[in-house]
């Protein structure tokens, strides 16, 4: 069965009948050409796939497209305006915050909503207490960037690249 | 940037006169340019394989076995066929022949037979990923199941010896009489150490789009080497190698385990032999991956060492039992570390397989060393303690003059200057060596040491072709691989120097077979093998065209046979220091600081160099406390076989983690003065955790993953 929905995709409109039974990972990989989330496990364990939904971070392989009708999605690719990386991006080359690559976009989006979910006071694991604003130490970006696995071990280049992006008062 | 470019202390400088093919000079090769396909991948632009655009894909799922051994009796794929959106389904009776049976793994739907649980026995075609993965649960299968069998002891009555193991090795190996001599000697540490079954786990799943354009087959395929995956299937279906082109441009890890083909290779090419014209997509699912795409055999090592009150060895006994499956052998070469490590009159090595009704074990990175020195490096803190010696010194007591079992001169041996320059760094002079000596708000501290090493292979057989385009720009053509290993940036820079020109001044193409033969991203030999391809290529444009060669101008030439091959022992080594925090209520083990100090050659880009390094270690943490493959002796199958049953490390389980290394040039090696450096960052790192747990709690865990569980008995 298919349904007729309306994604705005890295800024662009875009609209699709979509089976029902479609997650919203597939409907970006293998209905609009955006393969920038990645596919890792399509079990909302590792991470790639992860997204900016509305603002939020969210794993689109356990999205169901119909589910996410009128939805804006940024994409890593679409962090980067017109060709210009956003400065997590930046901070992520300049670190080599990467290997292989994979995980790392979803790394991305992760890190910029993660950014913004410290600044609104969300508090992680690892808060003390749960009303004070949280201060972004490395043990903190470590926790909170815990859901995006990386198999080539880049994780100790991922943090001190999210350091410095927040250094330059970067916000999502 | 990172602060590890200053390398080591040790002003190590290339010994006189210059290797047999002559130094390149360092221009490019020794700075730090970023990840030259970086953004791309940053953003998520660059393509893997299954991203590439595709008129009017189709879908491929496959159905597994369920049963651990025995045949099928009877699969009906009539449900599946008339399920909507189905094109094809794929089974035993229906796939097309096979030419060849050599490798039973990728003798896919060509028999009623089941050699383990989880092995492809259909697959189904279909116009959309939902479409084909309904329609695979739809197809009927009967079995006539027999008694399987999983299990692994030294207790076994048919554990047999191989021919060779991994890589070529011999299977046993004897000097002296060690078991004469570990009987008289003063003192004695023997100990079984066990690492479990691991899976490589690279991010990306291992994928294969196949399009069958008659007579043109095209593979999009996620791999470590383009040129002998289209060798393998060329092989394997009885087709021209001319027939095949595989493109893999970007691949999403590996770590061994994209190595050579697997099964889903060839499924994927059945598939498409059934719909001509239209690209099957497939992509094993994360679950699949744990039982068709190799894992590193769980190993059982009986480790025995002699010495004399004051640590020098007398005796080394290394006796290793681990698996393979029953239809086609894999061994491990485990103990083959222990052939060169340590001095000793006396050493025995031997492996013993039992061959099991499951998948075949694989690669995995640094196969042998990686758990052969947890058990032997284990071993030798084991000793240090035994004798009331630091583990640095007892290590540094036995330090060999010569390659200990060939006799042969080493090309560049410098254990004991990383486990000085390791020592100092990580102020290894202000510990305790009394275990169980610092406890803090409730938690245990320790520190470890252990030792690594990784050979230095370079692979026969790659090419390099090089022209100089019409805009003044090399174009270097190898059908090399970057799995996250950085090929793309430091073959770049290789061949900057090897022209004499700035790095954008190269265009590299890589991955693809349509550009000449490259031998596989493995045993850390990538950059070595193809880089003196490119450094043979760049000097024979030279000789053929002079120093200032015009447009068009070209030349190449392959991996030249190296003269010091057989005449030297040539590894890398490294030291690891570790410190751990064991909680004294719950067990649980923290790493607070880690620390890899190496010996490699020339550092090509330090940059992406430390990147590799610290994955390495990085991978050894994980193996040394949280990875672990079990297998339900009940089916045959690995039951926790996804993210969320198989931990990886994550970020949090990682701390203050860095690498550095000895400032050297090896112009014994190659032109670039370089060894491998993929695989050695994992070797001995589980063993420097695990005698740091030794060292905060008194209890020797011999057994990995180490887990609460084992610290609380």
């Amino acid at each position: 069965m298919k349904t007729s929905i309306t994604l705005r995709v890295d800024g662009e409109q875009r609209s699709l009948a979509i089976d029902t039974r479609t997650t919203l990972l597939d409907a970006l990989r293998e209905h609009l050409g955006v393969t920038s989330a990645k596919k890792g496990c399509d079990h909302g364990q590792c991470g790639a796939c992860t997204v900016l939904l509305d603002g939020r971070r969210v794993t689109t392989c356990l999205c169901l497209a119909v589910a996410c009708d009128g939805a804006t999605i940024t994409t890593a690719q679409g962090l980067a305006t017109g060709g210009t990386l956003h400065p997590v991006q930046q901070a992520f080359l300049e670190h080599d915050a990467l290997q292989c690559g994979y995980c790392t976009p979803g790394q991305v989006c992760s890190a910029v909503a993660m950014i913004e979910e410290a600044r609104a006071g969300d508090p992680s694991f690892v808060t003390e207490g749960l009303t004070a604003p949280a201060e972004l130490s490395d043990e903190e970006i470590r926790e909170r960037m815990s859901g995006n696995l990386c198999r080539c071990g880049a994780y100790v280049n991922i943090v001190a690249a999210i350091r410095e992006a927040m250094g330059q008062g970067v916000r999502s | 940037m990172s602060a590890n470019s200053d390398g080591g202390r040790r002003p190590a400088k290339p010994s006189a006169g210059t290797g047999v093919n002559g130094l390149l000079e360092p221009h490019a090769m020794g700075t730090s340019p970023a990840r030259m396909d970086g953004a791309a991948k940053i953003m998520g632009t660059a393509p893997y394989a299954f991203e590439h655009r595709f008129e009017r894909p189709v879908y491929l799922h496959p159905v597994q076995s369920t049963i651990a051994r025995g045949r099928i009796t009877r699969i009906d794929s009539r449900a599946a066929e008339s399920a909507e959106g189905v094109i094809a389904v794929v089974t035993h009776e229906s796939a097309p022949r096979l030419a060849s049976a050599e490798n039973k793994e990728l003798w896919v739907l060509q028999s009623d037979e089941v050699h383990f649980r989880g092995q492809f026995i259909a697959a189904v075609i279909a116009e959309s990923p939902e479409a084909a993965h309904q329609a695979a649960d739809l197809v009927g299968v009967e079995y006539e199941a027999a008694p399987h069998d999983v299990s692994l002891s030294v207790a076994r009555k048919d554990l047999y010896a191989p021919k060779t193991v991994n890589a070529g090795y011999p299977t046993d190996t004897e000097e002296g009489d060690a078991e004469a001599a570990f009987a008289a000697a003063a003192v004695k540490v023997d100990a079984t150490y066990t690492t479990p079954m691991e899976h490589n786990s690279p991010m990306e799943p291992h994928t294969t789009v196949a399009l069958w354009q008659p007579p043109k087959l095209t593979l999009f395929d996620s791999t470590q080497s383009v040129h002998s995956v289209r060798t393998t299937v060329a092989k394997t279906l009885g087709l021209q190698v001319d027939q095949i082109r595989v493109i893999s441009p970007y691949v999403g890890g590996g770590f061994g385990s994209k190595g050579e083909p697997h099964a889903h290779n060839i499924l994927a090419v059945l598939a498409a032999l059934r719909a001509p014209g239209r690209a099957v997509k497939l992509a094993l699912t994360r679950q699949q991956m744990f039982c068709l795409a190799g894992y590193r055999t769980p190993t059982i090592q009986r480790f025995r060492l002699g010495a004399a009150r004051d640590g020098q060895l007398t005796s080394i006994i290394h006796d290793v039992v681990e698996l393979t499956s029953r239809f086609r052998e894999f061994a491990e070469q485990t103990a083959v570390p222990t052939r060169l490590m340590y001095a000793s009159p006396n050493r025995r090595t031997r492996h013993r397989l039992a061959a099991l009704d499951l998948p075949k074990p694989s690669w995995m990175r640094a196969p042998g060393e990686t758990p052969g020195m947890f058990a032997g490096e284990v071993a030798m803190d084991e000793l240090a303690a035994a004798c009331g010696l630091d583990p640095i010194e007892l290590r540094v007591r036995n330090e060999p003059a010569r390659d200990p079992e060939s006799g042969k001169p080493w090309g560049n041996r410098h254990l004991v200057e990383c486990l000085r320059e390791g020592a100092r760094r990580f102020s290894w002079d202000q510990r305790d060596p009394k275990p169980r000596q610092r406890i803090e708000a409730g938690w245990l501290l320790g520190s470890g040491v252990a030792s690594s090493t990784y050979p230095r292979y370079i692979l026969p057989g790659s090419r390099a072709a090089i022209r100089l385009g019409g805009e003044g720009r090399y174009v270097v053509r190898i059908g090399a691989a970057d799995l996250g290993t950085g090929t793309w940036t430091t073959l770049t820079q290789i061949a900057a120097d090897a022209l004499g020109c700035p790095i954008d001044a190269v265009k590299l193409e890589i991955g693809d077979t349509e550009l000449p033969n490259a031998t596989v991203a493995g045993g850390s030999s990538g950059i070595s093998s193809w880089g003196c391809a490119i450094v043979a290529a760049a000097r024979e444009l030279r000789r053929v065209h002079g120093s200032r060669p015009p447009p068009g101008a070209e030349a190449s030439a392959e991996t030249p046979k190296d003269a010091d091959d057989n005449r030297l022992a040539q590894h890398s080594f490294g030291a690891q220091f570790a410190e751990v925090r064991v909680n004294a209520e719950t067990g649980e083990v923290r790493l607070s600081r880690m620390l890899g100090v190496f010996s490699a050659g020339r550092i090509i880009n330090p940059r992406l160099a430390r990147s590799q390094f610290i994955g390495g270690m990085t991978m050894g943490l994980s193996m040394a406390l949280h990875e672990e493959s079990v297998i339900d002796e009940r089916f045959g199958h690995v039951i926790n076989h996804d993210f969320a049953g198989y931990h990886i490390a994550v970020n949090a389980d990682v701390a203050n983690l860095d690498a550095v290394w000895l400032d050297e040039v090896d112009d014994r090696s190659n032109p670039m003065g370089s060894r491998g450096i993929g695989e050695i960052g994992i070797v001995g790192a589980a063993a420097a955790i695990a005698n740091a747990v030794y060292h905060a709690t008194g209890k020797r865990v011999r057994d990995l993953p180490i887990t609460p569980d084992k610290l609380l008995v």
